[in-house]
């Protein structure tokens, strides 16, 4: 279990007090402290880790949210905020000290305005709810993280959710207008809005992707894009990683950028395959889905001119999809992948590093070699275009010894991506699964500097304290 | 001080002991407050390209190397700058060829902005030296990167307050095959932001929209022949796409009237001079830029215009209001006061020292921000020697 900052005394002890003030702020319902029930909440997507937490909050409204962090403030509690309690990284992982703040309730729409191609919704709206909303007049919101049937906006702009489709259309941070926060104190505060670029500092850029360390987000405002025509996808397959990767560079060196560039190696492919049955090519070792936008004529020409750029490479596999169907067909695969390496091994980590993309022979080399002495399965799926590897690491969570095994693959290859130049977290965020490990990307010097900025915010470090940062003295204490 | 590197930068920092004037070359020196400090800390002499992958849309470079060096190294690998960050040397009235940290320290966009996002999107990492000249990383050499809190975006637009960069990563793009723009003529602004609204909310990629107003128009070259006011839509993209997207956009767009097309040539030019802000070049004592809801830029351009002889023009489908006037506190408090009606924002970007350092050159923050907004400052910069004053008065 990963260490946990030390729980406040005071704050245990006045529990019952705490848990009828907060009564006091919300509608009945609006309140969770029976052990029963709080046991839903003690932990989210990376449910190796848990923690009942003090009381759970589910405000209803931006007034309510302020009220409870007046109050929070006022009694030195903790805070820590959830959405659909979906991150991969124990983003949501409560304290025992702490109240969680459940933004779910908060689920509205609040405006949708063509025009000018924004929608403002509540923190608590799914992000394939805002897709939805807009859809029918053609329109949709650009990120699309795997999760995004579930997962809610205001924990997007938390973790600065990526997604499939980033190449072309960015992360959260690129598709944002403004955020209605509330700050520790609890003061509501807008910022930015229907509007590019504030002027002053980029508080907006600062907060998207901050994870819950400097303030709580009740509404924001995104772009929305008109959709495209059309979208068809193409399917290459290569008889090494190698060679895959050169095909990647061949494409973006041709100047065409695929609105989805994803890369399966053999693991992947076969796990894929057998649950999907997609018609995957089982004798390759590397395959590349490559998707493309436009009228059927631009699809067309871009796909005949990537498909020229592919046969260079002495593909063992070219399919170009004729219809929507057969590119569908071609995703299914893909998209059903966390389903599929889930029945090989009911148990997995999802890791999350970047490299540099002429780095993906070597590194996918190296997590062979690791995968044979860890004696672990590892499939590896990744974001060609934009870097993003997403080893997947099974394990067995009935045994312990298997599960620290996993955790320090993990580690290891998180290592190796700054290594060869890259990151710890691509889209996936620090949460607590990487906040021991921050020391391998940046020096002491810039994790002070990251911690002022917190405090700027949050003098207290009562919001999500357990995470991000390795515990400094102080949360020990 | 112009040091010739990093350990330089961190030296004349640590060495001071009252505040920094901090720069690049010092194009936008006229841009916002003036900076009152003994003396001053240039980064021009941090020069060179330090990365460049192609392949990988990555490109690293010194704060000091001329934005027109990155220019022509990725044109000479087929690529561009996604945010068009344009040349202000002539509207502000510098000779200094800009830098990359001032670009990014300024968050200098272009016309590409309203679709493509704005220079700090595509800010991958930057090294830089914070007020106590410290060394502080960010980001880094990877398009996707959530490790941390993101100081390349609090350091995008900080203006020098906060830390001096010394090198930065951008995302770079493969440069498009062919640019054609389609013109509506003689559409009042109104009508013409509600053309650009279908215009960028079509499927067909519209990566720039502008409106200018007859007399505006006249001081585009591409643009001068046309005689009339000027509703622009910019389609880029491989020359097959650019040829079908311009068919079907002026058949969208035939309510507004019948269009003319620039060709790729003609593109070039106009949007150039667009983000150059060419048309207000030497017009008024004073210029505003003001960013707000596309949709009620036309009513703060009659605001201004009904407060003062404005000459004025909206980029970024109407978003984006360029406005110059004389340079008086009651046309500066008109222009903030259409600003604040149409729930946006304005920047003073140029006029004489002393209406700079008399009003806010930016809308003033709720209290509750700019105390965290002095916290910030006091996070990065403690000794508050780093460009003080630039944005707001005493911070």
């Amino acid at each position: 279990m990963i260490e946990q900052p030390e729980p406040k005394t005071d704050v245990l002890a006045k529990r019952d007090a705490i848990v009828a003030g907060l009564r006091h702020l919300l509608p009945a319902s609006g309140v969770i402290a029976e052990p029963l029930r709080l046991k839903p909440y003690e932990t989210d997507g990376l449910s190796a880790y848990r923690q009942v937490p003090l009381a759970v909050v589910l405000p209803e409204t931006t007034e309510q949210v302020a009220a409870v962090m007046a109050f929070c403030h006022a009694q030195g509690v903790r805070v820590v905020p959830r959405g659909a309690g979906t991150s991969l990284s124990g983003g949501a992982l409560p304290m025992a000290d702490a109240v969680v703040l459940g933004l779910m309730r908060m689920n509205r729409i609040l405006d949708i305005d063509y025009a000018d191609r924004c929608a403002v919704v509540q923190a608590g709206v799914t992000n394939i709810g805002i897709t939805q909303a807009v859809a029918q007049r053609q329109f949709f919101y650009a990120p699309d993280p795997s999760s995004q049937l579930a997962c809610m906006i205001g924990g997007n702009v938390n973790m600065n959710s990526g997604g499939a489709h980033c190449l072309r259309y960015g992360v959260t941070a690129n598709n944002l207008l403004g955020l209605k926060i509330v700050t520790v104190e609890g003061e509501i505060l807008d910022i930015g809005g229907a509007y590019l670029d504030a002027a002053g500092y980029d508080w907006l850029g600062l907060l998207t992707g901050s994870e819950g360390q400097l303030a709580i987000v009740t509404e924001v405002t995104v772009r929305i894009l008109r959709s495209p025509e059309g979208a068809r996808a193409m399917l290459a397959a290569f008889t090494s990683n190698e060679i895959a990767g050169a095909c990647v560079d061949s494409i973006i060196a041709s100047g065409i950028i695929p609105v989805a560039l994803e890369f399966m190696d053999r693991p992947a492919i076969h796990a894929c395959e057998a649950f999907a049955h997609a018609g995957y090519p089982l004798d390759a070792e590397a395959m590349l889905i490559i998707e493309v936008e436009g009228s059927t004529a631009e699809q067309d020409d871009l796909l005949a001119r990537i498909r020229d750029i592919c046969a260079q490479h002495a593909p063992i596999s070219l399919e170009v999809a004729k219809t929507a169907e057969q590119s569908l067909a071609i995703w299914k695969g893909r998209k059903g992948a966390f389903g599929a390496v889930g029945r090989i091994s009911p148990d997995y980590l999802c890791m999350d590093g970047t490299i540099p993309t002429s780095q993906l022979p070597a590194v996918l080399r190296r997590i062979g070699e690791m995968s044979a002495s860890y004696g672990l399965q590892v499939a590896n799926i990744f974001h060609a275009g934009d870097g993003n590897l997403h080893p997947l690491i099974m394990f067995d969570a009935n045994s312990a010894e298997s599960f620290h095994k996993a955790e320090a693959f993990g580690a290891d290859i998180l290592r190796l991506c700054v290594e060869v130049g890259g990151c710890l977290t691509g889209e996936h965020g620090v949460g607590v699964e990487k906040r021991d490990l921050m020391g391998v990307q940046f020096t002491e010097i810039e994790l002070d500097q990251q911690r002022r900025v917190k405090s700027a915010f949050d003098p207290g470090w009562l919001l999500n304290a357990n995470k991000v940062f390795p515990l400094t003295a102080a949360l020990r204490a | 001080m112009m040091p010739v590197d990093e350990a330089g930068v961190v030296a004349a920092i640590q060495a001071a002991t009252t505040p920094l004037r901090i720069l690049g070359a010092g194009s936008k020196l006229p841009m916002l407050r003036p900076v009152q400090a003994p003396a001053s800390l240039s980064t021009a002499g941090l020069t060179g390209i330090t990365f460049y992958a192609p392949k990988e849309l990555v490109l690293s470079a010194r704060a000091g190397t001329p934005v027109a060096d990155l220019v022509a190294a990725t044109a000479a690998e087929g690529q561009h700058l996604i945010a068009e960050p344009p040349d202000w040397r002539r509207l502000l009235g510098t000779d200094a060829a800009g830098t990359l940290g001032g670009a990014v320290a300024t968050n200098l966009s272009g016309p590409r902005r309203v679709a493509w996002g704005a220079m700090r999107d595509h800010v991958l990492g930057v090294r830089a030296v914070n007020g106590s000249g410290e060394v502080i990383r960010s980001g880094g050499r990877v398009l996707k990167n959530v490790t941390g809190l993101d100081l390349c975006k609090l350091l995008s637009g900080s203006h020098g307050t906060l830390a001096v960069m010394t090198e930065i990563t951008l995302k770079v793009l493969p440069a498009p095959e062919r640019r054609a723009t389609l013109v509506l003529k003689g559409l009042a602004p109104v009508e013409a932001v509600a053309a650009l609204a279908a215009a960028l909310g079509s499927p067909y990629a519209v990566s720039a929209a502008a409106y200018l107003p007859a007399t505006e128009a006249a001081r585009i070259p591409a643009l001068a022949w046309l005689g009339e006011s000027v509703t622009l839509a910019r389609l880029e993209d491989f020359a097959p796409s650019v040829a079908y997207r311009s068919d079907r956009l002026r058949a969208d767009l035939a309510s507004f009237g019948s269009a003319e097309m620039l060709d790729d040539a003609a593109s070039l030019a106009a949007w150039a001079d667009i983000g150059d802000v060419v048309p207000l070049i030497g017009q008024g004592d004073a210029l505003w830029r003001v960013s707000v809801r596309p949709s009620l830029g036309p009513a703060v351009l009659a605001a201004a215009q009904a407060a003062f002889p404005a000459q004025a023009f909206l980029d970024w489908g109407g978003g984006l209001v360029w406005i110059a006037g004389p340079a008086t506190v009651a046309a500066h408090d008109a222009v903030a006061a259409a600003a604040t009606a149409a729930g946006g924002v304005w920047t003073l970007m140029r006029a004489p020292e002393a209406l700079r350092a008399a009003v806010a050159v930016v809308p003033p923050e709720p209290a509750a921000l700019a105390r965290i907004g002095r916290q910030v400052k006091a996070a990065f910069d403690p000794r508050g020697l780093l460009n003080p004053g630039r944005i707001v008065a005493g911070v």
